[in-house]
């Protein structure tokens, strides 16, 4: 079978596609087209960026990310996970909200210091 | 009461770069802001994507926020937020303006010299006229990201998202990910406005399909939403008979368009671009009335928010200069002026007489274009060309004149030429 996707490396942004048994990849213009698309089929991986509830007065929630990219179907189970997180203030920017989540070594952070 | 030296409106990441660039320890300065905190537009864009020419890094909107609010903080200048302007006028050489907030109520202070820095607003449904009924559930893509990312609250369960933008493609991961449904996006033009990667992470990635040369051509819903109706549309931008596609929704949200929002400053009277919606400046970003600065999307819409604190950053210091240096405005003006495929540039004109050895013009295209080439005239006479890859209405393109090529007549015209598309 083969998959069809966009390469996102550079701004050609070639439609290549990858056999799922070969692994063999057509329509890239470039050795960077086949190396984005064998992750894409075999590890994809993503940011998260969302927020969690927090007792500020300027704001009902805070945004976080995840410090690095996690596979990409865990992100509906690590939403799931930050549902239940309640912070309170004072919080810094990066400060970590849950670490090492799924065991990927990566940890979820605020992106804004809220104080009051 | 002393005026102020400079008094920027507004404390976005434009104002803020605008304070930075401003900055003098012999300067009196202050700057107004609406809301309770610093930063703008940018706390809302929790996602990632920004800094990453200003700060070489990949950050969220909140981060590079807070990193241009720290910047500040340690400068000895007023900064007043929960404090809105309502008004400005100039009298005898001096600005007033009308400021309001809940501690002071209505009160006036001075400046010499003014930058607006006050961001834009969402076009809404009657920008658009829509057609149909007009039930609540309709609203700007913006607004409903500021509910769901700062006040906490999901608008709507079962979403259709019109105008493909980045804002409302990002809208479309977003409520995703929230556990909302969303049916689809559709987009006037045969291409999308948004970046790649956004159409690949935010769409494809939850299989959201994209109906490009499609509209919306009917709305039902007697007080709340209930269906929505998009149409294919030809060449002409006419509904195509038999394409109509119904989608059972309870929110549609508009990624139609960003405006400079700058009605507030109708007394002041400077001339505006009707391209852009913004004010008509030169490259010292001082529009038509003297001593008045603007920058960022108050001035127009950018992408980007690397290229709002560049320019931002130049507007305070040429206010700095234009305090300091007790400038006064020439009357030796050059204009600048869009041709072929190109929507507009910015500044619109040049003031020969300022101590300039290159300006950079900011431009967008009106056609994209794999590989194109700019071409830069004075008068009749070609000043240079330049090859572009890569070219999209949706991103700016920059584009560098030096003072030393212009000494032809006539005004300076770039037209823009698609070698493949
Ligand atoms: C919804 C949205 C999403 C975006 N996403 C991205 C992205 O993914 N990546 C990227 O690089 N760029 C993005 N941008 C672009 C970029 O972030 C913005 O262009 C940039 O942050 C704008 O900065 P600004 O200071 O000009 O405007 P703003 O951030 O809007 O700041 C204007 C400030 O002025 C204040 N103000 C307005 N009127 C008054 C008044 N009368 N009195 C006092 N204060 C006033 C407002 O409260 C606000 O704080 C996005 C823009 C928008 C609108
Ligand atoms: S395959 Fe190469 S040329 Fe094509 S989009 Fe990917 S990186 Fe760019």
């Amino acid at each position: 079978m083969k998959k069809e996707m966009i390469c996102i490396v550079c701004p050609v942004g070639c439609h290549v596609s990858i056999d799922t048994k070969t692994h063999e990849v057509q329509n890239n213009k470039c050795k960077r087209g086949e190396r984005y698309a064998k992750k894409e089929l075999l590890n994809p991986t993503r940011m998260l960026t969302t927020t969690v509830n927090i007792d500020s007065i300027h704001q009902r929630r805070l945004p976080v990310k995840t410090t690095d990219a996690i596979p990409k179907e865990k992100l509906f189970d690590l939403m799931d996970l930050l549902e239940s997180v309640e912070i309170k203030i004072p919080v810094n920017l990066g400060d970590v909200i849950l670490s090492n989540v799924f065991d990927t070594g990566v940890d979820v952070v605020a992106t804004m210091s809220l104080k009051d | 009461m002393k005026p102020y030296d400079i008094v920027i409106i507004g404390g976005g990441a434009a104002g803020l770069a605008a304070l930075k660039g401003a900055y003098d320890k012999s300067l009196n300065i202050c700057l107004i802001e609406r809301d309770k905190t610093l930063g703008g537009i940018l706390k809302q864009c929790i996602h990632n994507g920004f800094g990453l020419h200003h700060y070489n890094e990949e950050l969220t909107g909140p981060e590079y926020a807070e990193r241009g609010i720290e910047e500040v903080l340690g400068l000895n200048v007023d900064i007043f937020t929960d404090t809105t302007v309502v008004d400005v006028v100039k009298e005898n050489g001096t600005f007033e303006l009308m400021l309001m907030n809940t501690k002071k109520g209505e009160h006036r202070i001075k400046a010499i010299s003014t930058i607006i820095s006050s961001g834009c607003y969402e076009r809404t449904r009657g920008a658009i006229q829509l057609p149909g009924d007009r039930p609540a559930g309709i609203m700007p893509a913006g607004s409903a990201q500021r509910h769901l990312n700062i006040d906490g609250y999901m608008v709507g369960k079962k979403v259709f998202i019109l105008g493909s933008g980045d804002i409302g493609l990002i809208m479309a991961r977003r409520m995703t990910l929230e556990g909302a449904e969303v049916l689809g996006v559709a987009e006037l033009m045969p291409h999308s406005n948004g970046l790649t990667r956004n159409i690949v992470q935010c769409l494809h990635d939850f299989d959201i399909p994209l109906y490009l040369s499609h509209t919306i051509s009917d709305i039902k819903g007697k007080s709340v939403l209930e269906s929505i109706t998009i149409s294919e549309v030809d060449e002409n931008f006419d509904y195509i008979e038999g394409t109509e596609k119904t989608f059972e929704v309870d929110t549609l949200l508009l990624s139609v368009g960003l405006i400079p929002d700058i009605n507030m400053f109708d007394s002041l009277k400077f001339e505006v671009s009707k391209k852009t919606g913004g004010a008509i400046v030169d490259q010292t970003y001082q529009t038509s009335v003297e001593g008045l600065f603007a920058c960022g999307n108050a001035l127009h819409v950018h992408d980007l928010v690397d290229f709002v604190t560049e320019e931002s950053t130049k507007a305070g210091q040429q206010a700095k200069a234009y305090i300091l240096n007790n400038k006064k405005r020439s009357k030796n003006t050059l204009y600048v002026t869009p041709s072929s495929n190109i929507s507009y540039i910015l500044p619109q004109t040049l003031d020969m007489d300022d101590d300039f050895n290159e300006v950079v013009l900011s431009l967008r295209t009106t056609t994209n274009a794999l590989t194109g080439k700019f071409h830069v005239y004075q008068g009749e006479t070609l000043l240079f060309s330049e090859k572009a890859k890569f070219v999209v209405p949706a991103e700016m393109e920059k584009i560098k004149i030096k003072k030393e090529h212009l000494k032809h007549s006539g005004p300076i015209s770039i037209l823009f030429e698609v070698v493949s598309q």
